[in-house]
């Protein structure tokens, strides 16, 4: 990576000779959540700045869309945020189904959000576990992977895999919920919700995990809009926007749910620990969602019947859909083919990273863990 | 604001602009000459109306049988909850627009991904280099005509089918 206007003067007001040091991080750190690269220009311990080399992991999936057709390209949707795959299945059936005009039946809705909010939770516990892990605490890590395990059998048992789903179809979804899954979810959520006041317990409120993150890399609300951060990032920093709340899709305008935001009740408001506190409270958001779900899901078919060569009519549509890295933008163009013209997907990790190079000034080598962590930013999903 | 209040505000100002508005598509968009791309998005981002503060998604298309490049940036207002498309259209040989990096800091990065992959050059950006593909690789890969080299520095991007 070229680094020409990235030159930094170091200067020492004790006259001690001194010089700016690159380092190289990654792209197989353990702390950077996949293949990123990271070239950290620093006086000392201080970062000048840091500044992310991605690409690693660049599959051209947009580019797959174009050859696989609009049914085919739903398991490489998977691939696109694979900690949370039931989203990104959702956005690109989103999005085909508004560019050819078809109708989702009713519980099919319902089983989408049960297997969405069901990946949320999974998502955000991977997200609150490594986070602790990477500033230096084994054992949270334990805790949460524990948790997410069994979200993930709950998974398998409604679509047969535990990573990559390909649960939905453009239309509804491929299965029906299996016999007696309302009682194996609802059993699932009595045991974990008291989980979530137990990990606060364990570390959320440690003294040091605290002062790890509090004060540190704190974005401003208007920042944040700028450089279009979203999800739980964007509500870190007080600003109360939901998708599904705001811009509402499938069914949740029917749901009761709280868009938790950051307080800044440790340090500044948008720091690392109210981007990390968001998440957890998100966690019993997700809860309240699933129990709605399950509780008011009628009976019908899960699927509508759509053509096997699916061939929306020329012209392009754009779907936002709140993934559990935010906002993520699914943009189709169709020349009325059965093969999708262009797709466009525009994730949540990917303007986390664009943001990096910006709060990683000045702030110590040691913190750039911290707010890698904090902004959740998962490497595929940043080069698709 | 429906979009075609929009589009009657930006006729407005931006008269001369504006070379086309579809109001019957999925998600009404405005076409605006590339060369007036920027006062168009400083007048969609600063009046108080419109305030479209955030830029959600940008996209670049390679329309090849009709001989242009589009690239769509999809804007949204945080403040009033209204969206808008924005179509700039340019030639095949030598795209190049305008960038709208001074505007919304997101589009440093969707436009250098733009770059990389369909090879357009938005002129006065901060730090136009490639974003996803080696910086050494030859062509622009979401290109319709793009054909895929055989090789990368000795490595062969073939594979012999594996059902043969």
């Amino acid at each position: 990576m070229s680094l020409a206007g990235y030159e930094f003067e170091v200067q020492r007001d004790d006259g001690l000779a001194t010089e700016e040091m690159t380092l190289n991080m990654g792209p197989q750190h353990p702390s950077t959540h996949g293949v990123l690269r990271f070239v950290v220009k620093a006086d000392g311990e201080i970062m000048r700045t840091a500044l992310p080399d991605i690409g690693y992991l660049h599959r051209s999936i947009e580019k797959i869309s174009e050859k696989v057709g609009y049914h085919g390209f739903m398991p490489y949707t998977d691939r696109v945020d694979y900690v949370s795959a039931m989203q990104c299945n959702q956005g690109w059936a989103m999005v085909c189904e508004r560019a050819a005009g078809i109708e989702v039946p009713r519980r099919g809705e319902f089983c989408r959000i049960i297997a969405c909010e069901l990946g949320r939770i999974a998502s955000h516990l991977l997200s609150v576990g490594t986070m602790v892990m990477d500033i230096g605490g084994m054992t949270p890590f334990t805790h949460a992977i524990r948790e997410r395990e069994k979200v993930n059998n709950l998974l398998e048992d409604l679509c047969g895999a535990r990573l990559t789903f390909n649960y939905m179809r453009i239309g509804g979804v491929a299965w029906d919920l299996p016999p007696g899954y309302a009682e194996q979810v609802t059993a699932f959520l009595d045991r974990f919700e008291p989980f979530i006041a137990e990990y606060n317990d364990l570390i959320s409120y440690n003294k040091i995990y605290v002062e790890r993150l509090a004060n540190v890399a704190a974005v401003s609300k208007e920042e944040a809009i700028n450089y279009n951060l979203v999800g739980p990032n964007l509500r870190g920093c007080g600003f109360q926007y939901d998708v599904r709340r705001d811009e509402p899709y499938s069914i949740y305008p029917e749901l009761d749910f709280d868009v938790p935001v950051g307080t800044g009740e440790v340090g500044t408001l948008g720091d690392c620990f109210d981007r990390y506190m968001v998440r957890i409270k998100e966690l019993k958001e997700s809860c309240k969602i699933v129990r709605q779900c399950l509780d008011m899901i009628p009976d019908g078919p899960v699927l509508a019947r759509v053509a096997k060569k699916l061939k929306p009519p020329v012209g392009d549509a754009h779907v936002r859909v709140e993934a559990s890295r935010g906002d993520m933008g699914w943009y189709v163009v169709s020349d009325g083919s059965e093969f999708p013209y262009r797709t466009k997907i525009r994730t949540g990790s990917f303007s986390a990273m664009s943001i990096v190079d910006k709060l990683s000034r000045g702030i110590m080598i040691a913190d750039l863990i911290a707010l890698i962590a904090s902004l959740d930013v998962v490497a595929p999903e940043v080069d698709r | 604001m429906s979009p075609t209040e929009i589009h009657q505000r930006l006729q407005d100002q931006h008269d001369d602009a504006i070379t086309a508005f579809e109001a019957d598509a999925l998600d009404p968009f405005v076409l605006v000459k590339s060369d007036s791309i920027v006062e168009v998005c400083q007048f969609l981002h600063n009046d108080p109306d419109l305030a479209f503060d955030c830029l959600t998604n940008m996209s670049g298309v390679d329309f090849l049988k009709e001989e242009y490049i589009q690239v769509v940036l999809h804007l949204y207002s945080y403040t009033h909850r209204h969206a808008i498309v924005v179509k700039v259209n340019m030639s095949r040989e030598e795209p190049s627009m305008p960038s709208v990096e001074t505007i919304w800091k997101a589009a440093n990065w969707l436009e250098r991904e733009i770059y990389d992959l369909l090879g357009v050059v938005f002129t006065g950006h901060s730090d136009l280099r490639r974003l996803l593909m080696p910086e050494d690789w030859v062509g622009h890969p979401l290109r319709k005509d793009f054909i895929e080299p055989e090789e990368y520095h000795g490595i062969s991007t073939r594979r012999e089918s594996l059902l043969k």
